[in-house]
């Protein structure tokens, strides 16, 4: 008996016992090191963003964190201004009707050239993949030349057609069609389903993890797009959100609290796009990991 | 009429030849197994069927009707994929509901079909999960259900059971022999597994090399064979094969030095393989088919088999299970006459 009693571990020491300390390693400490100053970098311009939007036009230049009167007079003025509404509700619209555009064509395309056999079909790949090697910069001319042309200067359609599909969410379409089974498909052409009906309701739900970052990536790419909008509009009314922004000021100064607050209002809406479909990735996820 | 005719099918791509030239009359309501090993072209051949494979020529007819030309879902057939294709992403209902999709029935009997077929194959609390939530016997069940609910002329299986544990797939085995035995239809099922093919066809159709060796039901590629592979290919454990010549009046003389007289075809001088199953082939009097000692023995409780012979040249026996011969026992192997297969050696076509 006696024996027992010693040997039994006594419950008390143990719960308020310290953890056992481990020794930091040095790797360890550099690894903490490198990711403290990479959200540091990740957070400092939000917070400038922020910070500058509620400051005063003569403290922009003053690099402080906390201004000395935060005030939200900025916000209402932004918010007042009859334009802002107008570059909002253009990037709304353009954002979302290229997101869609892709994620319906890319898949179309991308889901033709992983699963069906056709002469062809490979460079008609390697000729999507080809056109990710031009640098936007270098189409902007000829865009313009043919919107000008066609006459879709200064119009939505304008602002939208070059991204309405892109080479590089086909590319990462046909990668994640690959990861359905054939026989998915065969069972359903068995079934009955025409192409497009297969493509659509057994294709389409399968691959939902990698549609909602393609959203993503093109919703937040047509948001904050400047350079195309700001060529190819010409009236204030047609500009987009980013466009109009850089806008704020006049010639002889840039109105950077003005900038910083449009800018702060409109990460809402990516905000608002990334929680929903980021549950969509991180389900699709679980769904990876779960075997059959 | 036959349910399903197929004729001089044959499948090419680009250069290699995967089909030679298959020919085949199925039964309305008849079980046919596709068996062979792997690469032989059963998948193949279902495919063509089925119509996800083009013909290269030939023809496939169902129901007396030519269905070259007809898209899959034209063909009044339904199939059964080796790792289901069930949607992960649709419950068991709609997963079952999927075949009826595209026909042309009110909803409400839709739902009721579904229902019947939930209780042949006693799914009906499953109906409302998904596929994750689901055993892989049971999902193996929701295919089948999917094929069943559209009461095709003609069900096709591809190695159905293989992804399964050797227990669910004994009793999948079963089930779907029940079920056959039950709704009627005419089954053509592949696998590579000759237990599978034995216990569960009307008749087997042995392939290799993309040509049929022997059509058969189980009983007759059992005990006709009709050449060394279908006799190697069918029972466990393989045939014993033992080289030998024919001398003048049906003997063969074996190069082990025994010598058999048997009502043979086979022309004097020709080289031939007498075949013996390990089951027929046992240690006793009678004419004297192997000598040499015991290499191993396994028991298998009723029966223990027996490694007789040189090293990388031995034949299987069963003896006794209660006293078999020690290892390292010398022992003569017989059997009875009738057991035995003759085999020409070189084309390895049976002689009798
Ligand atoms: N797309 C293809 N191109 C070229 N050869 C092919 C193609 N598909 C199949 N084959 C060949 O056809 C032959 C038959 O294939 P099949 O899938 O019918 O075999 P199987 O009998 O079903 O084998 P397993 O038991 O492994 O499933 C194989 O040798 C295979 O390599
Ligand atoms: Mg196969």
């Amino acid at each position: 008996m006696a024996v027992t009693e010693e040997i039994r571990p006594n419950a008390d020491a143990l719960l308020h016992a310290a953890p056992p300390r481990r020794p930091a390693n040095l790797g360890q400490i550099l690894r903490w090191t490198l990711l403290f100053l990479g959200g540091i970098a990740m957070v400092m311009p939000i917070a400038y963003m922020i910070s500058t939007s509620l400051k005063w036009p003569h403290e922009v230049y003053n690099l402080q964190l906390i201004p000395d009167e935060p005030h939200l007079e900025n916000y209402t003025y932004v918010l007042e201004d009859g334009r802002f509404y107008g570059w909002f509700i253009n990037s709304i619209v353009i954002a979302v009707v290229t997101t869609v555009s892709n994620v319906l064509f890319d898949s179309l395309v991308g889901y033709t050239l992983c699963k069906f056999r056709f002469p062809g079909r490979y460079i008609v790949f390697i000729a999507i993949l080809s056109t990710l090697m031009i640098p936007t910069e270098m189409l902007v001319i000829p865009w313009y030349l043919m919107s000008q042309q066609l006459g879709w200067l200064d119009t939505y359609w304008g602002i939208m057609f070059p991204g309405l599909m892109t080479a590089f969410g086909t590319f990462l379409m046909k990668q994640f069609f690959e990861t359905v089974p054939d026989d998915f498909i065969e069972a359903a052409r068995i079934d009955g389903l025409n192409e497009l009906q297969i493509w659509w309701t057994v294709a389409m739900p399968l691959v939902k993890p990698a549609l909602a970052a393609l959203a993503i990536f093109v919703f937040l790419g047509n948001w904050t797009a400047f350079i195309w909008p700001l060529i190819v509009t010409n009236s204030v009314e047609m500009y987009t959100l980013p466009v109009g922004l850089s806008s704020f000021g006049d010639e002889a100064d840039v109105a950077w609290e003005l900038i910083m607050t449009g800018a702060a209002i409109s990460t809402i809406p990516t905000l608002v796009v990334f929680l929903i479909f980021q549950r969509y990735i991180i389900q699709g996820v679980v769904m990876a990991g779960l075997k059959g | 009429m036959a349910d399903l005719s197929i004729r001089d099918l044959v499948k090419r791509y680009d250069k290699t030849q995967v089909l030679h030239g298959i020919s085949l009359d199925v039964e309305d309501g008849e079980f046919v197994v596709f068996v062979g090993p792997s690469g032989c072209g059963k998948s193949t051949t279902l495919r063509m069927i089925a119509g996800l494979e083009e013909i290269t020529s030939g023809e496939v007819s169902i129901a007396g009707r030519l269905v070259n030309n007809l898209e899959p879902k034209e063909r009044d057939i339904a199939m059964v994929f080796q790792n289901y294709a069930i949607y992960p992403h649709m419950t068991v209902r709609k997963n079952i509901g999927f075949g009826l999709r595209t026909a042309k029935m009110p909803r409400a009997d839709k739902e009721r079909r579904i229902d019947e077929v939930a209780v042949i194959l006693g799914m009906t609390d499953l109906l409302d999960r998904k596929p994750s939530q689901l055993s892989g016997g049971q999902r193996q069940r929701v295919a089948i259900g999917r094929a069943m609910v559209r009461d095709p002329a003609v069900f096709l299986f591809d190695e159905p059971l293989s992804n399964l544990d050797a227990q669910l797939r004994t009793q999948m085995r079963l089930e779907i022999k029940k079920l056959h035995q039950r709704v009627g239809n005419t089954i053509i099922f592949v696998t590579h597994d000759q237990v599978e093919a034995m216990t569960m066809a009307d008749r087997i159709v042995i392939m290799k090399d993309g040509h049929i060796q022997q059509v058969g039901t189980p009983s007759e590629v059992y005990h006709s064979p009709a050449n060394t592979f279908v006799a190697r290919f069918i029972g466990a454990p393989s045939m014993n094969m033992l080289p030998g010549v024919v001398e003048d009046g049906g003997k063969i003389w074996l190069d082990s030095g025994t010598e058999v007289t048997l009502n043979t075809a086979a022309k004097p001088g020709q080289a031939v393989v007498l075949g013996v199953r390990p089951e027929d082939l046992y240690p006793g009097d009678g004419p004297a088919l192997v000598r040499g000692p015991v290499l191993v023995r396994e028991p298998l409780g009723a029966e223990t088999l027996i490694y007789v012979g040189r090293e990388g040249d031995e034949v299987i026996a069963k003896a006794d299970g209660r006293t078999p011969p020690e290892v390292g026992e010398e022992v003569t192997l017989t059997a009875a006459l009738e057991n035995l297969h003759v085999f020409d050696a070189e084309t390895g076509e049976a002689l009798r």
